[in-house]
């Protein structure tokens, strides 16, 4: 990771698409603009944080923004990390994809719109990946519901039935 | 090497192969005969796109593949995910930190430890708990000794599907000494939860260092005798040989990880690369191939399990005395004998077991090296007793975007090769 | 889409078999002295408690009753023990189950010495199904249809805990497998140890063999208390 100051002068670089930065427990973390996340991933590139290793999302419930998705870049030169984080409205939960320029973001941010529901914008195939293409909803934000089946013992068994059936 | 594997081998339409070895293959659409094309009579053969799986013999689990073919070529594939989606990463949001341990473990099922291993390390880092270097040394033992289990269903399952199903009864005769050494010191074959916050759960009981010894001692041999009968049987080698290459930076782009990168040839290894716990003071090397095609994937894979017996051995051999899990009582339960004896240690039990620790708020994201590439976790906590995020980056989910690269222009038999070599366990794609 | 789960019955593998009337199920010494006495009662055409009333039969029909019957109970119990011990497994695993499924096939715990090694990749020409691992809602509909092309008769084993009840993950994502199709034997464990399926499979060839084991709700009388998917 690169160290506090490291991280600032990085900051510095990308101008005004740099909102915040934060630096805790050795992670390096910037928060961009959600409007520039390609301008900043190439200027990222270009100082040798060339590996994407990972795009995920996380949902905020309840600060808003809510929805981010955060990238994870990798110099493999420098054994640097450094995350990359934007946070989107569930009203305009629109964020332009980064697949053109890394390839490997095309399986990862279909997972995060069909877990989140954060459409990217020019991807070549944006459809659901581990739900049913028909399923409603997006799992993996904080007020849907867990689900699963009601767990029943045995000795409530007759109870419940009869429960049902009234 | 026996002369017979470089015989001649007849490549379909190497002019269109796409993400050869000798060019410089961009990323980018397939060109396969559009349907206007077809209708124009400007191709010979139809395209047929053929669904595979997901129920399906050699598709090393719910894979569900939408093959393009031209005649017996493969021009472009799809994979289709999902089939055994678990929602492990919801589950684990309901938790608290250390009951999410056994939830994570069944992500990646042949590689239990190894995903517990990136959880604990990523709540570790968030709580700055420091690990004692016996549970240290105890966690690289049982993810090395994960790690050959790991490839040797690899091994097993992908001879079986390139039609040498006895070496799958042999990996298996050896992984049941492997399991057997877990129910030793966990209780459990599989998904042990051994690996707990600040340590391992239990250290290990008499005995089993020394039939750890006496693995150790015949796993090379049995090694030896997978690979000379694999590097003899002429049609597996056909099959490996030249099939499916794909270059270093193709892979690198696709975000690949882990044997199918140093296939081709770059020693990309986290153990050696950021080495976490304690594995820098292990001396072993890292297996690279040349050219990266399906052989050089099964060597690499093959060799990586010698270095593992070497690691494992270095760690027996140096096993230092102390605690199996940190001290800090406000992580860890406290030895069962203090509690009849001390009232702090009743209450930090009592406060553990019902509602667990408390993690200051903050994200962190640990990477470590599973048999498959770089397996992350990334933790959010909010300050709760419960992860707010728990996300593991699967080294498999990201593979499997380069399965359509390699088998571009090739055969369905070198798909069913390359599938076997890619090694996704669709456990941790779908998570 | 209807689901219907038909009850082992203690008197055998009751609706599920192709032969009707009366059959001699069960081996217990009891059991038999009854049937011989009402063989016997039968030849003599004296009246016949329960579902055999042929009491008014005489002569040849009667020889051709007693016959159908006595030929009937011995080719079906044939019948059932050689589809007891060739149980022809469907290859199917799904998750960590199948690496337990892997080892009950291993070396050590060997489930050829029982004969059921010829693990088939076709649904056609198997006829047990072993659901070993997570049954997700995805996968359910393509599971239910691999069932239905196999072919009568059929078993199904729900192998751990994820597929019998939603075993450590009880969310949105799975279903448990009686929901969708009838599963003759439950076997849990996460993972259960080879020795368990091994189990649980032979259980199941007792079961096939006219001699189910007594399930729980027989011995602790909660017959009648299974939750029907058709009410809910």
């Amino acid at each position: 990771m690169p160290d506090a100051t490291g991280l600032e002068l990085l900051a510095q670089e990308l101008g005004d698409a740099a909102i915040e930065t934060v630096y805790y427990r050795k992670r390096a973390t910037i928060v961009v603009d959600p409007a520039q996340i390609r301008a900043v991933l190439q200027t990222l590139r270009a100082k040798g944080y060339a590996f994407l290793a990972s795009v995920h999302g996380v949902d905020h419930y309840p600060e808003e923004p809510r929805l981010g998705v955060i990238y994870e870049l990798l110099d493999m030169s420098r054994v640097d990390r450094v995350a990359v984080k934007l946070r989107v409205p569930t009203e305009a939960p629109r964020v332009e994809s980064v697949t053109a320029d890394w390839p490997t973001a095309d399986h990862q941010e279909r997972e995060v719109y069909d877990m989140f529901g954060v459409v990217f914008e020019g991807h070549p195939d944006l459809r659901r990946i581990l739900m049913p293409e028909d399923y409603e909803g997006h799992p993996q934000r904080r007020d849907f519901p867990l689900g699963g089946e009601p767990v029943i013992f045995t000795r409530d068994e007759t109870k419940w039935l009869e429960a049902r059936s009234e | 090497m026996s002369p017979i594997g470089e015989g001649v081998r007849a490549t379909p339409d190497a002019g269109t192969q796409v993400g050869a070895a000798g060019g410089g293959a961009r990323v980018g659409p397939v060109e396969s005969p559009s349907l206007e094309d077809v209708d124009r009579g400007e191709t010979t053969d139809e395209l047929l796109t053929l669904n595979f799986g997901p129920h399906h013999p050699a598709t090393h689990g719910v894979l569900r593949l939408l093959v393009t073919l031209q005649g017996e070529v493969v021009r472009d594939l799809k994979p289709i995910i999902g089939y055994v989606h678990t929602g492990i990463e919801k589950t684990a949001e309901d938790k608290s930190y250390w009951k999410v341990i056994p939830i994570v473990e069944r992500m990646d099922y042949l590689a239990y430890y190894f995903n517990a291993m990136a959880y604990v390390g990523a709540v570790e880092s968030l709580l700055e708990v420091e690990v004692p270097t016996r549970a240290q040394y105890l966690r690289v033992i049982h993810l090395e000794l994960n790690r050959i289990a790991s490839h040797l269903i690899w091994l097993g399952t992908s001879a079986l599907d390139l039609g040498a199903s006895s070496i799958f009864l042999y990996s298996l005769r050896e992984r049941e000494l492997i399991l057997d050494l877990f129910e030793m010191s966990s209780g459990q074959r599989m998904h042990t939860r051994y690996f707990q916050v600040g340590g391992v759960i239990e250290d290990i009981p008499t005995g089993f260092a020394s039939k750890l010894r006496e693995f150790l001692q015949i796993m090379p041999g049995r090694v030896d005798e997978y690979g000379a009968i694999l590097n003899s049987n002429e049609i597996v080698l056909r099959r490996l040989r030249g099939t499916c290459p794909l270059d270093a930076d193709t892979l690198l782009e696709l975000g690949v990880t882990g044997p199918l990168l140093r296939a081709a040839g770059n020693p990309w290894d986290l153990r050696k690369a950021a080495p976490y716990s304690s594995y820098e003071h292990f001396e072993f090397k890292i297996p690279v191939g040349t050219v990266g095609d399906n052989y050089d994937r099964f060597a690499v894979r093959l060799a990586e399990i010698y270095e593992s017996v070497r690691i494992i051995e270095q760690a027996l051999e140096g096993l230092p005395e102390g605690p199996h899990i940190t001290e800090d009582r406000k992580v860890a339960l406290p030895p069962r004998h203090e509690l009849a004896t001390s009232m702090e240690a009743l209450i930090h039990h009592f406060k553990l077991v019902t509602e667990g620790f408390r993690v200051p708020p903050g994200e962190m994201y640990y990477p470590i090296e599973s048999p498959r590439g770089e397996l992350g976790c990334y933790v959010r906590s909010d300050g709760s007793s419960r992860p707010a995020r728990v996300h593991m980056r699967d080294p498999s989910f990201v593979n499997l975007q380069a399965l359509s690269h390699m088998t571009r222009g090739s055969y369905i038999a070198d798909l069913i090769a390359t599938t076997a070599m890619l090694d996704p366990i669709l456990g941790g794609i779908d998570r | 889409m209807e689901v219907r789960r038909e009850r082992i019955g203690p008197s055998g593998a009751g609706a599920r078999s192709a032969a009707g009337g009366a059959r001699a199920g069960a081996v217990s010494g009891e059991e038999l002295r009854v049937q011989s006495l009402s063989a016997r009662q039968l030849l003599r055409g004296g009246d016949l408690e329960g579902a055999n009333q042929p009491a008014q039969l005489e002569g040849a029909d009667l020889e051709r009753y007693v016959q159908e019957r006595v030929l009937t109970t011995t080719l079906d119990k044939t019948v059932a023990w050689a589809r007891s011990n060739s149980f022809f497994p469907l290859s199917f695993g799904l998750a960590c189950c199948a690496m337990e499924q892997f080892h009950a096939a291993g070396p050590r715990m060997d489930i050829a010495r029982f004969g059921f090694e010829a693990f088939r990749a076709s649904p056609r020409q198997a006829d047990l199904i072993i659901l070993a691992g997570r049954v997700s809602i995805k996968m359910a509909p393509i599971i239910r249809r691999l069932y239905d092309q196999m072919l009568e008769p059929k078993w199904a084993i729900s192998m751990g805990a994820c597929c019998s009840s939603m075993g450590v993950f009880n969310n949105y994502a799975l279903v448990p497998a009686d929901k969708f199709m009838p599963i003759d034997v439950h076997v849990p464990g996460c993972p259960p140890r080879p020795e368990a399926l091994m189990h649980g499979v032979l259980k199941l060839r007792k079961l096939v063999q006219d001699d189910p084991d007594m399930g729980w709700r027989e011995r602790y009388d909660a017959v009648g208390t299974e939750e029907h998917p058709l009410n809910a």
